[in-house]
């Protein structure tokens, strides 16, 4: 290594992944529901797609995380997204591809994909 | 990329508590569930919950599990890594709110704590300098090479007003500022991580935990004074520590960020190690320097003074490894930061290792100025089976004791010295009501004495003479002349040797000798210890009235030095038992044993 760019560069690729060991109070925290309800419906990719794509894209100040079974088992595989002040919103029948357009959409964005939030 | 890791703590404390076991587990059965790209196992350096080992964190959710046994792994990855539920059994109890899972830094073990030294340990895998550079690692010394000029970084650490962190508490920013004024063709940096006092595991810790912080600051320093090669002088008991500074040395070489023309600048610095082959008078600036330069470790006399003429006859700088590991920080957050934390002359943050009678036995880093009760009985967590505090040790064998009613002083280089204690390099025991004072300075006094280096006659002699004494007193020989004797020896020991070994020595007696002068007065005149532990002034009988004659203590006793009597007590069946003092060694077997409490040790 012979200059300053270069270990920037390292640094940022790996902010995205030591940056989870922290304990963000203002972060936007990406919930999957991965009980074997879940998993059955598919949650396993779902969840693979966001924990990506929140690394891709280095989006540092999102945590994905899991949870068990939330129990609307017929909705799943079922995320939860918090952002800071905000309420919650839960997308339902998730799938990888739906993940993408969550995460640019709602979470760089920040406008909630109504089509794939839970109905009355 | 993974979306969870598990960070399991491969410190010296838990890898003697299984840890490496665990972290094999944890990848056999992550590849069973097919998690191996989803979830990544971590080894870091030392959480400081020595007490809860082995200890391991999942992250994002910062979930964490004490005590963690290998059968433990296939419940915690099936449940918690496949399918996401805490196993909750497993986690450690004290973050285990009525609303569910606290947050660790939310537990009276980390709330009061303040991470600056330790930052990195618990958090990053020691082995990957790529965590260490997303930690902002090595972010400093590029600040340091591409934007400041020697001087500068000197009048930071000046400025910062760091002391040295190995006891002493001589200003860094001077040391390097003395160093750097002598001309000479070639300077030295280096570490002492001859860590030696009994119980003392701080340097261990950061040495294991984050490696990388060390060699970034030595280099920082490198720049500072003129120099262009370092030293580490570490024990060759730590082999955790030697082998993750070796990796670490590595990694830093092929980066380019030791050795030749560090970010393109023209300033080069490396870095070797030197193993110390356990002697304690190592640690002592001069002998330890003598070592390196392949001698006997023998102390010398001071002036010239290391910044002057140090290793191998040149200027050199000796910082500890915490005073090192302190460095980088400041750089990159500045003098006014670090002065923001601490007291009015002593800033920033001290590590300790918290050991003897007290809950949660481990490592943790304070601001300068947190009070010996916040440190025992909050973090500490208190002590255990509800015994009473009776005294802390701080320095080791040159430090001294802090009595309970001093409990309320405030940590810090001067108020301990006013106590007549000293920072030393962080060793903290903790002792309770049945620790007796004497018997604790005969145990550092013996340790001194086995580890005086004979080179001057004070120390070598004089520390002997001492320990004579002292056991003359534990065994009921002593007369009260003695004690003033001694008092006088304490002084002429200090006033005359050589180093730090022997000026320092006789410290744990002159302190338990101004606060708990009491005990060894009884221990002279009425011939018994107070706490019980001295064995020659012991005695051990049984109360004939309240024996039923069950004979289980007889059955107990080593030394066949109980027998039957034919005296029966009123109310009883069976003839009493009696203890022959003359056989008796005091061993206490048979207290245990007597379920009618009619066994009394005085």
């Amino acid at each position: 290594m012979k200059s300053l760019e270069e270990l920037k560069a390292i640094r940022e690729r790996m902010q995205g992944q030591v940056g989870m060991r922290g304990e963000e109070e203002n972060s936007i925290r990406v919930v999957v529901g991965m009980a074997t309800c879940g998993i059955a419906a598919g949650a396993r990719p779902v969840l693979t797609a966001f924990s990506d794509l929140v690394q891709e894209k280095n989006l540092t100040n999102v945590t994905v995380t899991q949870t068990g079974c939330i129990g609307m088992c017929m909705y799943e595989p079922i995320v939860e997204i918090t952002m800071p002040g905000k309420e919650k919103v839960t997308y339902v029948k998730m799938t990888a591809e739906k993940a993408a357009e969550v995460v640019e959409s709602h979470i760089i964005g920040g406008n909630v994909l109504t089509k794939y939030t839970i109905k009355d | 990329m993974y979306r969870s890791h598990v960070l399991v703590c491969g410190g010296t404390g838990c890898t003697s508590s299984g840890s490496q076991a665990i972290i094999n587990a944890l990848e056999t059965e992550i590849k069973k569930n097919g998690l191996e790209t989803e979830v990544q196992v971590v080894k870091t350096g030392c959480f400081g919950l020595c007490a809860l080992g082995p200890i391991m964190i999942v992250y994002p959710e910062g979930t964490f599990y004490s005590m963690v046994k290998e059968e433990d792994i296939a419940e915690i990855v099936s449940e918690h890594l496949l399918k996401g539920r805490i196993v909750s059994r497993l986690v450690y109890d004290e973050t285990v709110a009525d609303t569910g899972i606290k947050s660790l830094n939310d537990t009276a073990f980390y709330k009061k704590q303040m991470r600056v030294a330790l930052r990195n340990c618990g958090v990053i895998n020691p082995e990957c300098i790529d965590e260490y550079i997303g930690c902002d690692g090595y972010e400093a010394l590029g600040k340091v090479l591409t934007t400041m000029t020697p001087d500068q970084v000197i009048d930071t650490i000046l400025d910062s007003g760091l002391r040295g962190r190995g006891g002493g508490g001589f200003p860094t920013g001077l040391k390097w500022k003395l160093a750097k004024g002598n001309d000479a063709d070639q300077k030295y940096v280096c570490c002492n991580a001859d860590e030696g006092d009994p119980g003392a595991f701080m340097d261990r810790s950061i040495l294991e935990g984050d490696p990388h912080v060390v060699l970034e600051a030595m280099t920082i320093a490198g720049y500072a004074i003129g120099a262009t090669q370092g030293y580490i002088y570490i024990r060759a008991e730590y082999p955790i520590a030697v082998d993750r500074l070796n990796v670490a040395i590595k990694q830093a070489r092929e980066y380019g960020l030791l050795g030749k023309n560090i970010f393109g600048t023209d300033f080069s610095f490396d870095i070797e190690l030197r193993l110390g082959a356990g002697a304690f008078v190592c640690g002592e600036e001069t002998a330890l320097m003598t070592s390196i330069e392949g001698h006997r470790g023998e102390p010398r006399p001071r002036p010239p003074f290391p910044a002057v003429k140090g290793l191998f006859g040149k200027p050199t700088i000796l910082n500890n490894v915490e005073t090192y590991a302190n460095i980088p920080r400041i750089i990159l957050l500045g003098a006014d930061w670090f002065k923001s934390i601490g007291t009015e002359k002593s800033k920033g943050t001290k590590v300790f290792a918290l050991g003897g009678k007290i809950k949660n036995t481990g490592l943790v880093e304070i601001p300068m100025g947190t009070t010996l009760r916040e440190v025992v009985e909050e973090i500490g967590g208190g002590i255990p089976n509800g015994k009473k505090f009776k005294a802390a040790q701080t320095g080791g064998p040159s430090g001294g004791c802090i009595p309970a009613h001093l409990i309320d002083t405030p940590i810090d280089y001067d108020n301990l010295i006013a106590i007549g204690s000293m920072m030393g390099s962080g060793g903290l025991i903790v002792m309770d009501e049945d620790t007796c004072m004497v018997d604790i300075a005969k145990f550092f006094l013996e340790f001194t004495v086995d580890e005086s280096c004979g080179k001057c006659t004070p120390c070598r002699i004089g520390t002997k003479r001492l320990l004579e004494m002292l056991d003359n007193i534990t065994k009921g020989k002593a007369t009260l002349e003695d004690i003033d004797k001694m008092e006088e020896l304490c002084y002429y020991i200090k006033d005359n040797s050589l180093c730090g070994l022997g000026q320092t020595a006789p410290n744990p007696v002159l302190s338990t000798l101004k606060f708990f002068r009491d005990e060894y007065v009884a221990h002279v005149v009425d011939k018994k210890c107070p706490a019980g532990v001295c064995k020659d002034l012991l005695s051990y009988s049984i109360i004939k009235d309240k024996c039923f004659g069950c004979g289980m203590c007889a059955k107990a006793c080593p030394a066949g030095a109980i027998t039957k009597t034919d005296y029966v007590a009123p109310g009883k069946k069976l003839p009493a038992y009696e203890i022959d003092t003359a056989k008796c060694v005091k061993c206490g077997a048979c207290v245990g044993t007597c379920k009618f409490k009619a066994i009394v040790k005085e």
